[in-house]
């Protein structure tokens, strides 16, 4: 095993566990204002539950972004040919 | 070692044209998308049927949705933004047919479908206000934007691409992994929020694409209709 294979492995894990805090935070954030305001006003759950989706998906999406360079470095490493 | 999900392997062959998996499924869905839109609108009546109701419902919804995002009668932009959300919904639910992989696992269905938005895109931009007007709106607020604004137009386009890619490819790639390690059962719940993420998806993919093309297109005239809006 080269180093560029070394580095590759370590570069994709060090990218998605990193990748994935941001997100975390953020989707953890957006879930309890969401909850917050289904307390405060039960009736507009619905509304709320579709928006809350929707802006889930939006944010984890940068976690995907730091998947598809993980899943890039490992399986179409421009580097290794 | 499971196999890269990047990698695409021809199906069969037609000739000198090699066929993958994710070109053949596509033509599937497009067959089945075109050919159920005949077959179930070739008897429409006044009085609705509960069959035509519930496909008046959709087109309805969807027209709404135009509606809400982009300020103008949906008519113009209904064909293009219903068959994309309709074609991505039933392409990452595609899944569910045992043995099919959903073409937008792969990066070149997204690719084209994001290709489709750009084009349109530019093509209802210059429609709505002229090649001059269109070019213009690069140099908003200043021209020290030009470029900064060109880089955007690419990258957001960029961005729709491994947006779709990503998700639906992460959850294709997730449910190979947890298949390899426990066969039965256990994959279930994934799956069910594969769908989800599915449609979800569909949805955000269909709402950004309204957004940009609405964008390009600015407040046009002629297309704004108030009729039926409340004040």
């Amino acid at each position: 095993m080269n180093l560029i294979e070394i580095a590759s492995i370590l570069g994709a894990a060090l990218a998605v566990s990193f990748g994935a805090i941001g997100p975390g935070l953020g989707e953890g954030r957006a879930v309890a204002a969401a909850m917050d305001a289904i307390a405060r006003q039960p009736e507009a759950a619905g509304t709320l539950t579709r928006t809350l989706f929707v802006g889930l998906a939006m944010i984890e999406t940068m976690a995907i972004y730091c998947l598809v360079i993980a899943l890039l470095l490992l399986f179409a490493n421009p580097f290794l040919h | 070692m499971t196999e890269s999900p990047l990698a695409i392997y021809a199906l069969f062959h037609l000739g000198p044209i090699a066929v993958t998996e994710p070109v053949a499924v596509t033509w599937g869905l497009m067959l089945l998308l075109v050919g159920g839109s005949i077959l179930l609108t070739r008897r429409l009546a006044l009085h609705p049927t509960a069959r035509q109701a519930a496909l008046e419902l959709l087109v309805t919804t969807i027209e709404g949705q135009i509606r809400d995002t982009m300020r103008v009668a949906p008519a113009r932009y209904l064909p293009l933004i219903g068959t994309l959300l309709l074609f991505i919904f039933f392409a990452n639910w595609s899944a569910l047919v045992p043995g099919v992989e959903p073409p937008t696992a792969h990066i070149e269905t997204d690719a084209a479908l994001a290709l489709i938005v750009f084009a349109a895109m530019v093509y209802h931009g210059v429609r709505a206000r002229g090649l001059r007007g269109y070019l213009a709106t690069f140099a908003e607020p200043t021209y020290v934007m030009v470029p900064l604004n060109l880089v955007e137009t690419i990258t957001r386009t960029f961005s729709m691409i491994v947006r779709l890619f990503g998700n639906v490819m992460s959850g294709v790639f997730v449910i190979g992994i947890v298949l390899s390690l426990v066969g039965l059962l256990v994959p279930v719940p994934l799956m069910a929020l594969d769908l989800l993420t599915g449609a979800v998806q569909a949805y955000i993919f269909t709402v950004l694409a309204m957004v940009f093309i609405g964008g390009a297109a600015g407040d046009d005239a002629e297309g704004k209709d108030n009729k039926d809006r409340t004040p």
